[in-house]
């Protein structure tokens, strides 16, 4: 392991803990993420690809690092979200659920602050989460959906440009523990 | 067990979790019912702010559409005043204002038109799982129940598919889950409406033998409990033979700019309405003058003028007859069978008068010609 990598995994990683969110903010932004993807989208078509939600949960358990408040928080935006959807209730709970758990179990390996890994972190839970989000639909409901791989690639990346400000953004609403 | 559950209670916690939400999902599926308590706060809980966003995008979007006017119509009169520019703002806003009643009033007066019983709803928000679910600020509190028919003047838009107390969801006709059944105008071929996700639709279960056209019009036939007869659909815009049935495919009428709908309270059936053909003003000019047509028949041609068949010709033939006989009119009321008798025959077509037939000469002997 270089000099640089081990400052990436273990300085960055000790400094983040030393910051909080604000509990405001943690009970407000998923809100706000579910009303613009039922409103925003709705009347805005060109940003009806943006997953909002799902860059919510990521954040946080990104940079919560704790695996239970990771399932947790997935799991009731997730059922937040499918409370406001046409299907039965559970299919956004539990893979944000798991997208919680999972991305909450990878930054307790990599320094989540860095931009680029957020990027491909982002990019790699975007398909993760939708591949599925797909696979239940199919199985579980035998929902009609095709699924578009090409599609679900653009998307996962223009989602994580989004995400490289947006989390920036939120970095700026925590506060020293 | 201690130890795997201490060891491992990250993950134990995990699948706990997930295992509670795939029981609820399967209670919902096998039961084909939802949690409606969770639904009913989230859609509480949103749709006044969802309509409340709706009113400042209304309020921002008619503001900017002022602004920008203005600023048209600023640079087209540079002499124009301040106070002249302040007067545009405020007639513009007001002829927005006015734009926006129209369009109400349209529908106002579309919703006295229908026999149905309607009551207008707006469009605050779509849902979070599909792009042909939308929310409209009416619910059961406005007397919007499951199942409902939702059109607009220009055609069918969806079906109410689940309400709640302040808002309802609606599944537009080009959700891959909607269905309806649908009569061409033309022809009355029956089939049946699917939606396929993006802004066409499909028409299913028609044979191959039917005839359908590129243009025409589908509308709806009522049997499906949902949509009154005859509401207008969408055009047809492709027609295929399939396998089975043919594959054609609609752009429905009543999904293009969607900001408010009205749902059907009480639907009344109406006829399906003619095609355009038929109602249509054909403008014909007068029909000739007597004489002209008169000496454009060829000769031959019965007195009439009009019959073209042998069975006419002799049928004008024994009218005339009766005529010479002075008895009453040919094939009218109480008339009699004509009397073949006394049909004058034309010289020409004389029947030759049969006589006896010349005696047959004798045999003569065998190898001697007749007459030696």
């Amino acid at each position: 392991m270089t000099e640089i990598s081990e400052q990436i995994l273990v300085e960055r990683k000790a400094r983040g803990a030393a910051f909080r969110m604000r509990p405001v903010a943690i009970l407000l932004l998923p809100f706000v993420a579910v009303l613009y993807k039922v409103y925003v989208s709705q009347f805005i078509e060109q940003l009806a690809y943006l997953e909002l939600p799902l860059l919510v949960v990521l954040y946080f358990s990104l940079m919560w690092r704790n695996q239970l408040a990771a399932l947790f928080y997935g799991a009731s935006v997730g059922l937040l979200e499918d409370s406001l959807a046409s299907h039965p209730i559970g299919l956004f709970g539990i893979a944000k659920t798991l997208a919680g758990y999972f991305a909450a179990s990878v930054s307790l390996r990599f320094d989540v602050d860095h931009s680029a890994i957020r990027f491909i972190l982002v990019f790699f839970f975007f398909i993760f989460h939708n591949v599925f989000y797909w696979v239940m639909e199919q199985a579980l409901l035998g929902l009609p959906r095709p699924f578009e791989p090409a599609q679900t690639f653009i998307v996962a990346g223009l989602n994580a440009a989004v995400s490289v400000p947006l989390f920036m953004l939120f970095d700026k609403m925590k506060e020293r523990a | 067990m201690d130890f795997i559950l201490g060891r491992y209670r990250n993950l134990s916690v995990l699948l706990l979790v997930v295992f509670g939400q795939l029981l609820l999902l399967a209670y919902q599926v096998r039961s084909n019912q939802q949690v409606r308590v969770l639904r009913v706060w989230a859609v509480t809980a949103v749709a006044p702010m969802a309509r409340g966003l709706e009113g400042v995008r209304t309020s921002v979007r008619s503001f900017f559409s002022d602004y920008f006017i203005l600023l048209d119509v600023r640079e087209e009169n540079r002499r124009v005043t301040a106070e002249n520019n302040r007067l545009k703002l405020e007639n513009n806003f007001l002829k927005t204002e006015l734009s926006t009643a129209d369009r109400a009033k349209a529908l106002i007066e579309f919703k006295g038109r229908s026999p149905s019983r309607n009551t207008a709803a707006r469009i605050i928000s779509g849902s979070t799982s599909s792009r042909t679910v939308l929310l409209v600020d009416r619910g059961t509190s406005d007397g919007v129940f499951k199942g409902m028919a939702v059109i607009t003047g220009d055609g069918i838009v969806g079906k109410v598919l689940d309400s709640f107390p302040l808002a309802a969801h609606i599944q537009l006709v080009t959700d891959p889950l909607f269905g309806a059944g649908v009569v061409s105008q033309k022809n009355h071929v029956y089939g049946t409406l699917q939606g396929q996700g993006h802004n066409r639709c499909r028409i299913d279960r028609v044979q191959n033998e039917e005839k359908v056209e590129v243009g025409e019009m589908f509308y709806t036939t009522g049997e499906d409990r949902i949509f009154p007869k005859g509401l207008p659909v969408g055009k047809v815009v492709s027609v295929q033979p399939g396998p089975t049935f043919k594959l054609i495919e609609v752009v429905p009428t009543g999904t293009q700019g969607l900001e408010e709908v009205l749902i059907v309270l009480e639907g009344v059936h109406q006829e399906v309405p003619p095609p355009p053909s038929l109602t249509e003003r054909i403008n014909l000019i007068p029909a000739p003058p007597s004489a002209t047509r008169e000496s454009t028949i060829p000769a031959g041609t019965p007195s009439s003028g009009l019959l073209t068949t042998d069975a006419d010709r002799v049928a004008d033939r024994y009218r005339t007859i009766e005529q010479q006989r002075g008895g009453t009119k040919f094939g009218a009321y109480g008339s009699q069978t004509p009397s073949f008798a006394t049909i004058p025959v034309s010289p020409e077509k004389q029947p030759v008068q049969r006589t006896t037939p010349p005696p047959i000469a004798p045999k003569s002997a065998p190898g001697k010609p007749p007459g030696q």
